[in-house]
């Protein structure tokens, strides 16, 4: 017999009687759905993200100006920033061509204020490596868009067809040295927040 | 332990016991951990019902485990992955090894994966020529000291500052003394950044395998999985059999409680949930048994295989915060790894489930609800009847027995041992009782029970 039939038929000899699978839906009752903008912006802030409140793109964008300098690589998935970042070019990168990007701009259509974490796709990303690579992560996402618990967020992301997602909060760190918080580990050194509050 | 040479969990708590500041210092540590856990888990009243929901979704997977493997195999083929399976840690390694052979290369990057610790993968491709780089920073850390981890969120809990200070100087170059976690940490950015970019073959764990996606998720604070991952050309992902979860809203259940049962984190810095290669990439999963298909069918211990590794057992629990990881010479420590490593070697394993105070703590905090002290408790019966204790256990385990049948032999018994402790208390406090050992015998009362009874309440 192969490895694979050898395993499922011990698997099948050994496991129990067929038990019933419970239903996630009791949890989402739960969930504390007031001022969900200030519950997230608690956590991310207790996480080590900054975060702005912003009314468009152009605050973001006088933001990012006021924070980085001109010199540096920037990289966005967002079209609109083509005057402050390289919005193309990068896609024919090879993934370790964007070891020097300094900062990265993405958007995201979904939060989490349980957790302060920020669901982003593959397409999103422009390249899976970005979000990781980056010196520096700014995530834009509405307001209107921050769901209650991850329950909610599964149901809003659904079954996605892409090939990779990813929840972040904040940015990366360790405390494997004696407990003691570092931030910036392998993946970006801070985790810029811009919540947009316009219509 | 009755044949084997290796130490066994008391001696090698002995060794570091001996370190009495050091003790004080990792119980405290890992208490604060247990305590930032409660503060994170008490903020919700669902808390309970998420422990049950978590503990019965994997309960319900086991019962069906065989149908969702292959739902989750011929979802992960459709993805465009690769998948493998391993009937043990041999054969785990060697397929590992075969894809590497196959591209050529000498090296690789893994990220954490108690699987491949649990394998010894490290090792078997270290005398194949290969040279493994662990990225997360605590492994790293273990690893440059030729060590295992001690934790299994928690690698490198063991090691003060200074002496992985020391470690950095001497392979990464960084000036004597220096032990600043900022620096150090810094320091091990740059030295990794060097190898994900360089390395084609990435390995990493996976924390959950989806059955209805076909995807799997791996969960970092450091982003070390997916910069290996992203980077490479090549992506290996070893899960056990009992990652399995049926649905992707499944998810949303463990992320809530994985890590706030861990360290009290919300949740993980990255939850990536790779599903697909990257165009060019290629991605292999291997599913490995090694034991636990004969655990399934052990009805007392099968629970243990709902375990998503979370470590709170280990955080809590006073024998281990007091005896360290490496004193239970298991990949996985703590009371999970006790009532785990039995399953894969009774004899080698038999004093783990005795390394325990059956107190229940491990089983309160356990985030999908295993009876870990019960299931500790019942592998006790078991390597008892197997033969597998040592003999001083079985000696006085006897001596017990004939002491306690009879009403007349203990209470000379009792009489004896009072006045022992009272009149010649160097009788037990010397190193022939390995009780005494970092400890204090308590003074004997006066009198015991029976005797107070007979004195105070008997004459009327």
């Amino acid at each position: 017999m192969s490895t694979r039939g050898g395993i499922l038929s011990a698997i099948r000899a050994n496991q129990p009687e067929l038990t019933v699978l419970p239903d996630v839906e009791p949890l989402k009752a739960y969930a504390n759905k007031e001022n969900l903008l200030a519950q997230f912006t608690t956590i991310a802030t207790n996480i080590g993200a900054k975060i702005y409140e912003a009314k468009n793109l152009a605050e973001v964008k006088s933001v990012i100006q006021n924070n980085f300098g001109a010199d540096v690589k920037i990289i966005s998935t967002i079209s609109e920033l083509s005057d402050i970042a390289d919005t193309k070019e990068y896609l024919n990168d090879l993934p370790v061509q964007l070891a020097d990007v300094e900062l990265t701009i993405l958007q995201s259509d979904l939060a989490v204020a349980e957790n302060s974490a920020i669901w982003i796709t593959e397409d999103q990303m422009g390249q899976r490596v970005l979000p990781f690579i980056t010196q520096h992560l700014a995530i834009i996402v509405n307001a209107k868009n921050i769901v209650a618990t991850m329950h909610d967020a599964y149901s809003s992301i659904g079954i996605t067809t892409q090939g990779f997602g990813a929840f972040i909060a904040g940015p990366s760190k360790t405390a494997d040295i004696e407990q003691s918080l570092v931030i910036g580990a392998h993946g970006p050194r801070s985790m810029s927040l811009f919540l947009l509050t316009g219509d | 332990m009755s044949t084997t040479s290796t130490k066994d969990h008391a001696e090698l708590a002995g060794q570091f016991n001996a370190d009495e500041q050091r003790v004080d210092w990792h119980d405290e540590t890992l208490w604060w951990i247990r305590q930032k856990r409660d503060k994170a888990v008490n903020q919700f009243p669902e808390w309970e019902l998420l422990r049950e929901t978590g503990s019965k979704i994997k309960e319900h997977t086991l019962s069906n485990l065989g149908n969702y493997l292959e739902a989750f195999e011929a979802n992960a083929l459709a993805n465009g992955i690769t998948v493998h399976w391993a009937a043990d840690a041999k054969e785990h390694n060697q397929i590992v090894h075969g894809i590497i052979k196959k591209h050529g290369v000498n090296r690789m990057v893994k990220s954490k994966s108690m699987l491949t610790e649990e394998c010894h993968l490290n090792e078997y491709l270290a005398e194949n020529g290969i040279e493994v780089i662990d990225s997360d920073l605590g492994e790293r850390i273990v690893q440059l000291a030729k060590e295992p981890p001690s934790h299994i969120v928690l690698p490198c809990i063991h090691k003060k500052k200074e002496e992985i200070g020391d470690l950095f100087h001497e392979h990464l170059g960084t000036p004597a003394g220096v032990s600043d976690p900022q620096i150090l940490a810094e320091t091990a950015r740059q030295h990794l950044r060097e190898v994900f970019l360089t390395r084609k073959i990435a390995l990493t764990g996976v924390n959950f395998a989806v059955a209805e996606t076909g995807e799997f998720v791996v969960c970092t604070n450091e982003g070390n999985a997916d910069m290996g991952a992203h980077l490479s050309e090549v992506h290996i992902a070893s899960m056990g059999i009992e990652k399995i979860i049926p649905k992707r809203e499944h998810l949303g259940v463990f992320l809530r409680l994985l890590t706030r049962s861990a360290t009290g984190q919300p949740i993980t810095t990255y939850s990536s949930h790779y599903k697909k290669p990257r165009p060019g990439q290629e991605m292999h999963i291997v599913i490995v048994d090694n034991g636990r298909s004969v655990q399934l069918g052990r009805k007392d211990f099968r629970n243990s295989l709902k375990c998503i590794r979370c470590g709170a057992c280990m955080n809590t629990c006073p024998v281990y915060r007091r005896s360290g990881g490496h004193s239970y010479h298991n990949a996985i420590s703590g009371p999970i790894g006790s009532i785990l490593a039995p399953n894969l070697d009774m004899e080698k394993y038999a004093d783990l489930p005795f390394a325990s105070t059956l107190c229940g703590s491990c089983s309160n905090v356990c985030p999908v609800k295993i009876d870990i002290h019960d299931q500790l408790y019942k592998w006790r019966q078991v390597i008892v009847k197997a033969g597998y204790t040592t003999k001083t256990k079985s000696a006085g385990m006897k001596l017990m027995q004939w002491t306690l049948s009879s009403p007349g032999i203990y209470h000379a018994a009792g009489k004896a041992g009072r006045m022992v402790m009272k009149y010649a208390p160097f009788a037990v406090n010397n190193a022939l009782n390995p009780w005494y050992k970092q400890r204090d015998m308590p003074k004997p009362p006066a009198q015991s029970f029976d005797e107070w009874y007979k004195k105070n309440r008997g004459k009327k």
